[in-house]
């Protein structure tokens, strides 16, 4: 298990090198969009229509941040569950988003996408929100400002720590240490 | 009888939800250490450093733990002396809870129609649990609930015959379904008997509770040990990456129930375990 320090975007090259199990500190633009802005951008894929903003190419954070108090950029936040992202993310990597971010484990679906669209999926770590706050240099709303905490956000990013958790290989770290870790504590 | 304002009241339901956000409480950060010391896994181990990292962070900015900070429930025991004044009760507990999510950039959580879906822009409506005890005083107590974590909470009716080893195997289903989505470490609440409504609610009571404490009934302390233990045998760990520490604690709370049931609840609490207390 390797620790890597990327920049985006993550190219092809890249990614074929992180495999699930890796940890990365990520460095420069990513994209924060969750549940309702990906209803949009589904809505929009399936009638041909262009997204707000282009995402091919790009990393999309699953999350809603905290209210920004005065002096910060941004307030605080951390990954929301990337199972719910479920229904949508084929659509966006088939589309040309290269990485997603968010916590916990995801379905079966994902782990073929990936390998399909030479994709990744890393988790952060759920609730570390006063951690990943210091690392987000700048936010601006690039679009649907009317979901308030979960408009889309353009985000500029210093060694965000992150765990490769579904690599392009197929890979899926949740049930590989999970399975491991079950075995060591219920020997035969 | 003792006066009290209804201000008061608002003002510490405002101040708890600043504080719980911002703080965790002792025995939670304890837990952290002990769990890391005791974990085998290295990412597992790696969670750990960082959630006592992430609350050091958190209280040295003054800034929210996590940015969910929940659906927030309101216990309030109003000692039965209390004679209120200058206000709807009700309404001074919400307007307490709309402070403090306003004056300390807590994120607002909350949509008033659950299939509209239209934020409230000031997470009230809060849920409030009212008692009234004996004394002249009131006790409140705020747990802002993240939604992470309860949406992986749980009731079944179980029949009576399927006993102690029906609740561990329910429990233990609860926990794997939530695998790493939860948050875990995990603090796991869980209530047995009572009603439909009552075995949730004794459920998240259960995780109000320090961890450490046990239940006072030996054979309730007994099955609590008996979950732990069998939790932390998933594997699943910290973060769900694998690991010794997927709960740091079990709490039971039960009671009296109908001859033809065994009602069981589990309500899962993520590592961002926060509840904060105060006395008027």
């Amino acid at each position: 298990m390797a620790t890597h320090k990327l920049s985006t975007p993550l190219t092809d090259d890249v990614i074929r090198q992180l495999h699930a199990g890796d940890e990365v500190l990520l460095s420069g633009t990513i994209y924060m969009a969750r549940d309702a802005a990906h209803k949009r951008f589904i809505a929009l894929l399936r009638a041909g229509q262009p997204l707000p903003v282009d995402l091919r190419g790009h990393t999309v954070f699953y999350s809603g941040p905290g209210p920004t108090k005065p002096g910060h950029v941004i307030g605080v936040v951390a990954p929301t569950s990337a199972y719910r992202m479920d229904p949508y993310a084929p659509d966006l990597f088939d589309y040309g988003v290269k990485a997603a971010i968010g916590k916990g484990n995801r379905g079966p679906a994902i782990r073929e996408s990936c390998r399909k669209n030479c994709a990744v999926s890393f988790s952060a770590i759920g609730g570390i929100s006063a951690t990943l706050f210091t690392c987000i240099k700048h936010a601006e709303v690039v679009a649907y400002e009317d979901l308030k905490a979960e408009a889309v956000q353009r985000l500029e990013v210093e060694d965000f720590p992150l765990l490769v958790t579904n690599d392009a290989h197929g890979r899926d770290l949740y049930e590989e240490e999970v399975a491991k870790y079950r075995a060591l504590l219920n020997p035969a | 009888m003792r006066q009290i304002h209804t201000n008061l009241i608002t003002d510490c339901v405002a101040a708890l939800c600043i504080d719980a956000c911002r703080n965790l409480p002792e025995d939670v950060i304890q837990g952290f250490h002990d769990a890391s010391r005791r974990e085998v896994s290295p990412l597992g181990k790696s969670v750990l450093m960082r959630l006592i990292k992430n609350d050091e962070i958190a209280r040295a900015n003054e800034i929210s733990y996590c940015h969910d900070t929940g659906l927030t429930i309101v216990y309030v025991e109003v000692g039965q002396e209390v004679h209120l004044v200058g206000g709807d009760y009700q309404q001074a507990v919400q307007a307490g809870v709309r402070k403090g999510y306003a004056d300390g950039y807590l994120r607002k959580s909350v949509v008033g129609d659950p299939l509209l879906r239209v934020n409230t822009n000031d997470n009230t409506p809060a849920v409030v649990h009212t008692d009234i005890v004996p004394g002249s005083d009131i006790r409140i107590t705020v747990l802002p609930k993240g939604g992470g974590s309860e949406n992986w909470s749980t009731m079944k009716f179980l029949l009576p015959g399927e006993g102690v080893e029906g609740v561990k195997r329910f429990v233990l289903d609860a926990v794997t379904a939530a695998g790493g989505s939860a948050c875990p470490p995990l603090t796991i609440g869980v209530g047995l008997g009572g009603s439909f409504d009552k075995v949730t609610e004794i459920a998240k009571k259960a995780i109000l509770r320090n961890l450490g404490e046990h239940h006072p009934e030996p054979h309730i302390a007994q099955l609590e040990a008996e979950l732990l233990e069998a939790v932390n045998r998933t594997g699943i760990g910290p973060q769900g990456y694998g690991g010794l520490n997927t709960a740091l604690w079990v709490s039971v709370e039960t009671y009296a129930c109908h001859i033809t049931a065994l009602p069981v609840a589990v309500n899962i609490q993520c590592h961002a375990n926060r509840r904060k207390s105060a006395v008027i």
